[in-house]
């Protein structure tokens, strides 16, 4: 029963998939680009930064970046937490105050 | 013993592991003019812990260090952003005033670039650098120590207390 | 359709083989390294479904210290890739630390032997 259920979700999203990527338009031709040639033309002048990459990731863009910032953190809190080390005496401790 | 390698693995890792450093750093510092910055650099200086942890099997206890580079890099970045608050947050305040980060460029279009150019982008990209070769290193170091590749302390693991 | 349109669309179709394979990996397998594998896969797939998006044909990388032409590709997408790699590296780092302690706690990394409660 639930690999029936796998099997068709798999089928009607692989299909919703193929359609779309032959729906979609040609590549190399993007529709909307006004935001990005600002940024192709602004950067320079304003920041005095060759890689419009680090421009747009650090400047015009800069809280997604920070939220980036704050997921690798709290990532390496939550690898940290959950391979934490228990000293022996500690453990010790804790079984006799159970 | 158990967990070095040959000798010639480490006299290759002895050698090998300072170029690589300098190459993340290179990446670090010229993210404003050339492919790279702060994550690549990063990644790549967290390769040369991994390079270490596998070869000698031991990393020393610099956890705490790495810690708090880590915090350190993600607070500095943060206190940059806040400082342009003047007019908008992650506003670049430094950047073509003279100075230290603060030349200009010698051209618009194509150009060469200089190195003290970027402002704020240029210090940003040192601090996530730091923040992430720190988190990186981290992470390598926890996860080899924990599946038994480095040598293990005297220590046990939570999921063992439970068992007993 | 003609080959040549076909051949055009190759990144997108591309994309969609990577997400169909990462999701039946992610549907289909019983072991959680290759779970995980499979969910790289599909992360793999939005990466390049974005910078295929920012592509305009001819035209060069928006870094101008070396680049031979001022027409440039959009460089949005190129940073929220940037973004969504970093990203995906934290998760993947949090799933192989899960893995690790699973394989402590029950001796198996097969979801079968993991899904009953520890008394």
């Amino acid at each position: 029963m639930r690999k029936s259920i796998a099997i068709v979700a798999f089928l009607v999203i692989f299909a919703f998939l193929a359609g779309a990527a032959v729906e979609m338009r040609p590549f190399g031709e993007p529709d909307q680009s006004a935001m990005d040639d600002h940024f192709l033309g602004d950067t320079q002048e304003r920041h005095q930064v060759n890689n419009v990459v680090t421009a747009v990731l650090f400047d015009y863009r800069g809280l997604d970046t920070l939220g980036e910032a704050t997921i690798l953190f709290s990532a390496v809190s939550g690898v940290l937490t959950v391979l934490r080390e228990i000293k022996k005496d500690e453990k010790e401790e804790e079984v006799a105050t159970k | 013993m158990k967990y070095e390698m040959s000798r010639v693995v480490r006299t290759v890792t002895d050698i090998l592991v300072v170029p690589i450093i300098i190459f993340g750093i290179y990446l670090i510092i010229h993210g404003h003019l050339t492919p790279g910055g702060g994550f690549q650099g990063g990644a790549v200086i967290a390769s040369s812990t991994a390079l270490l942890v596998i070869a000698y099997g031991s990393f020393g206890k610099h956890k705490k260090d790495l810690s708090s580079l880590e915090s350190l890099g993600l607070t500095l970045f943060i206190l940059l952003a806040l400082i342009g608050m003047g007019s908008t947050m992650f506003y670049n305040y430094i950047s073509g005033t003279g100075g230290l980060f603060g030349g200009t460029l010698p051209s618009l279009g194509i150009n060469p670039g200089y190195i003290n150019t970027g402002g704020t982008i240029t210090l940003m990209n040192l601090m996530v650098g730091l923040e992430v070769s720190a988190a990186l290193s981290l992470i390598i170091w926890m996860m080899s120590k924990r599946s038994g590749m480095m040598e293990p302390e005297e220590t046990i693991s939570p999921s063992e207390e439970v068992e007993k | 359709m003609s080959w040549e349109s076909l051949l055009l669309m190759m990144p997108y179709i591309t994309v969609v083989l990577l997400m169909v394979i990462g999701l039946f990996t992610v549907l289909f397998k019983k072991n959680l390294i290759k779970i995980i594998m499979g969910i790289t896969i599909m992360q793999n797939g939005a990466n390049l479904f974005l910078v295929s998006l920012a592509y305009r044909s001819g035209e060069y990388a928006p870094i101008f210290t070396s680049a031979e032409s001022t027409d440039m590709v959009m460089p949005t997408p190129h940073a929220l890739t940037l973004t969504s790699i970093v990203i995906g590296l934290a998760t993947t780092a949090l799933m192989l630390s899960f893995t690790i302690m699973i394989k402590r706690h029950y001796g198996s990394i097969n979801t079968e032997d993991v899904r009953r409660c520890k008394e």
